[in-house]
C-alpha cells in the first residue's frame, strides 16, 4: 500500500482500522396462498402439507410443484410423526441463536410426507440423535398456538423402533 | 456468432404491491405464458436463467425455492444473476454463443413492495463513505437532475414533457401501472418532491414479472414466425463513486451503443429510464435525437418493478418485431444509481 500523507491537522490522529456500519430494514413478509394455509393449519394444530399433481407432499409448501411448476392444490393432514433423515449437531454460539448450544438441528420426514421439515430435536442428548429415530412433535399449549412454526416447539423420540435409512436424506421420494 | 432471436415475451400485469401471492405464485403464470408462446415445455429448452435479487425479498437465497415455479425436474441447466432480467438475457446469449443449446428460458422477478425501497437501493451503494448516509435513490436522482440543469443541458419543462408522454403512452400500455392524460404543461406547476424532482418526474413502486424465450438459427424460425433477432448486445459500467463520473452523459451507455451497433434508424426504442431527465440523457448517449417512438410502452415512468424493468424494455421491443408493427428497434436496461450500468442490445425482425 502506498504511503499516506496526512495533512498536520491529523497529526497524532490514530488511523481508521475498521467501521461498523449497521444496516436495519424492516420488510412486510407476503407468505402466499399455500403458506398461508400451512401456517393457518399450525394455528390449529395442524400440519398441512401441498399434494402435487404427481402425487408427492410438500411440507411446508411455497405454493408450486416442482416438478411441473404449476400450483399445489390439494391439502394433507399430516401426522405428527416421522422419522429423521439427517441432523446438525450446533456447537458454535452465533448472533442471534437463542439456545443454549449443544443443540440438534433435524430434518424430519413426516409420516405421508416426501419433503423433510427442519426443526429442533430435544428430550434426547445429542450424542444419543441418531438417523433414523422416530420422532413426534411437542406443541405450545393450546391458547400460545399462532400462524408460525414455533406453534411446534420441538421433535422428540417417541420410543418407536429405528426406521432403517441407509444414507442420509433416504425417504426422501422423487 | 451464432443468430440469437427473442422469440416469446410475457410479462404480469404491473401492480403497486401484490399482496396475496408470493414470488413463486406470482411467477408461475408468467413462465407458463411464455413457455406457451414458444410451444415449448421446460425440458426442451436448452438453459434458464433468472434475475432476482435477496435485497428486495429479504431473504437469502429467495430465487432458489422461486426455481420450484419453473418446474425443474428432471435436473435443468441453471443459472441465477443478482441483476435485472436484462443481464440474465445476456448470460443465455453467450451460453446461446457456446452452441451446446439452442434454447433458453430468462426470466425475473421483483416484490418492490416488502421492504424500504429506497433504503433497500442504498444498499448498492460504496459501502464506506455513501451507505451509511442512506441516500435514497430519490434524491440521488434530484442530484443527477439538478447537475443537468446547471449544465444547461435540459430544463424542468423537459422533464415534464418525458413524464407527461410517458404515462400518456401508458394508457394503450394495459400491463402499465400508471397511465394518465395531463399535459407537460399542467405538470410544471407541480410541486417538487425531491427539488427539482417533481413526483411525476419519478418511477411507481411497483412488483412485477417478465420473462423471455431465446432461441438460436434455424430452431429459432421453426418456432417463431418472425423471431426477433439480437444484432448486437453489449453492456459496461462505470465508477461506482458517484463523484468520479460526469452524471449529466451516459458514458457506458455510449460506449455499449456503439459496440452493440446502435446506429442509424429504428422503429422503436425502449430506454430503462425510472427518472424522467434520465430519458434525455439516454436520447444523448445513443444518439436518438428528438426519435418520436421512445417507450411507446410508457418506460419505467409506467411501471418499475425492480429486477425486472429491464428486460421488460427488451421484451417490449421484441414483442413489436414479433408481431410486424417493427422492424428494427433498440432496448435499454440500467443498473445502479443514477445509470451507473447499462445494457444496449439492437433487435431487428426479417424484412
Amino acid at each position: 500500500m502506498p504511503d499516506i500523507t496526512l495533512p498536520a491537522s491529523l497529526d497524532g490522529v490514530e488511523l481508521v482500522r475498521s467501521v461498523r456500519t449497521p444496516a436495519r430494514m424492516e420488510y412486510t413478509y407476503t407468505a402466499g396462498v399455500a403458506t398461508t394455509r400451512f401456517l393457518k393449519g399450525l394455528a390449529q394444530g395442524k400440519i398441512l402439507g401441498e399434494r402435487a399433481q404427481g402425487g408427492k407432499v410438500y411440507v411446508p409448501s411455497r405454493g408450486a410443484d416442482p416438478q411441473l411448476g404449476v400450483p399445489t392444490t390439494e391439502q394433507v393432514d399430516l401426522p405428527h410423526v416421522g422419522t429423521l433423515v439427517s441432523f446438525c449437531v450446533v456447537n458454535v454460539a452465533f448472533y442471534g441463536q437463542g439456545m443454549e448450544i449443544p443443540y440438534t438441528s433435524g430434518l424430519i420426514l413426516l409420516d405421508g410426507s416426501d419433503l423433510p421439515l427442519m426443526h429442533l430435536i430435544q428430550e434426547c442428548p445429542v450424542e444419543d440423535v441418531h438417523i433414523g429415530m422416530r420422532v413426534e412433535a411437542v406443541w405450545v399449549d393450546a391458547s400460545d398456538l399462532g400462524p408460525t412454526l414455533e406453534s411446534i416447539r420441538y421433535f422428540r423420540p417417541n420410543g418407536e423402533p429405528d426406521v432403517p435409512v441407509r444414507q442420509p436424506g433416504e425417504g426422501v421420494t422423487w | 456468432m451464432r443468430d440469437v432471436a427473442v422469440i416469446a415475451f410475457a410479462q404480469m400485469p404491473n401492480v403497486r404491491a401484490e399482496t396475496v401471492l408470493n414470488e413463486v405464485e406470482m411467477l408461475m403464470p408468467v413462465i407458463r405464458d411464455v413457455r406457451g408462446r414458444a410451444g415449448l415445455d421446460q425440458q426442451q429448452i436448452g438453459f434458464t436463467c433468472s434475475g432476482s435479487t435477496d435485497y428486495l425479498s429479504g431473504q437469502a437465497f429467495s430465487f432458489v425455492s422461486t426455481l420450484d415455479g419453473v418446474g425443474p425436474w428432471p435436473p435443468i441447466q441453471e443459472s441465477h444473476v443478482e441483476m435485472d432480467g436484462a443481464w440474465a438475457l445476456y448470460e443465455a446469449w453467450v451460453k446461446l454463443q457456446l452452441g451446446d443449446v439452442d434454447t433458453a428460458l430468462v426470466y425475473c422477478y421483483g416484490k418492490s413492495a416488502p421492504g424500504p425501497l429506497h433504503e433497500v437501493l442504498s444498499r448498492q451503494l460504496d459501502p464506506y463513505h455513501v451507505a451509511p448516509l442512506w441516500p435514497d435513490a430519490i434524491s440521488l436522482a434530484a442530484l443527477q437532475a439538478r447537475a443537468m440543469l446547471d449544465a444547461g443541458k435540459a430544463r424542468e419543462e423537459d422533464f415534464c414533457e418525458v413524464a407527461a408522454r410517458s404515462r400518456r403512452n401508458a394508457m394503450n400500455n394495459p400491463n402499465a401501472q400508471l397511465a394518465w392524460s395531463v399535459s407537460e404543461y399542467d405538470l410544471i406547476n407541480e410541486e417538487p418532491l425531491v427539488d427539482p424532482l417533481r413526483k411525476s418526474d419519478c418511477p411507481p413502486t411497483t412488483d412485477g414479472a417478465s420473462a423471455v424465450v431465446l432461441a438460436a438459427g434455424d430452431r429459432a424460425r421453426e418456432l417463431c414466425r418472425r423471431p426477433a433477432w439480437i444484432r448486437g448486445i453489449d453492456h459496461r459500467i462505470e465508477p461506482m463513486a458517484l463523484g468520479m463520473r460526469d452524471l449529466t452523459v451516459s458514458a457506458s451507455t455510449r460506449l455499449a451503443g456503439t459496440k452493440a451497433g446502435a446506429t442509424g434508424t429504428y422503429d422503436v426504442a425502449e430506454l430503462h429510464a425510472p427518472f424522467s431527465h434520465q430519458e434525455l440523457i439516454l436520447r444523448e448517449a445513443l444518439s436518438l435525437g428528438d426519435h418520436g417512438n421512445v417507450n411507446p410502452s410508457g418506460g419505467a415512468l409506467a411501471a418499475n418493478p425492480v429486477m425486472v424493468a429491464g428486460l421488460t424494455r427488451i421484451g417490449e421491443v421484441a414483442q413489436r418485431i414479433m408481431d410486424g408493427t417493427a422492424t428494427r428497434g433498440v432496448a435499454h436496461a440500467t443498473s445502479g444509481p443514477c445509470l451507473q450500468q447499462n445494457l444496449v442490445t439492437v433487435l431487428e425482425g426479417d424484412s
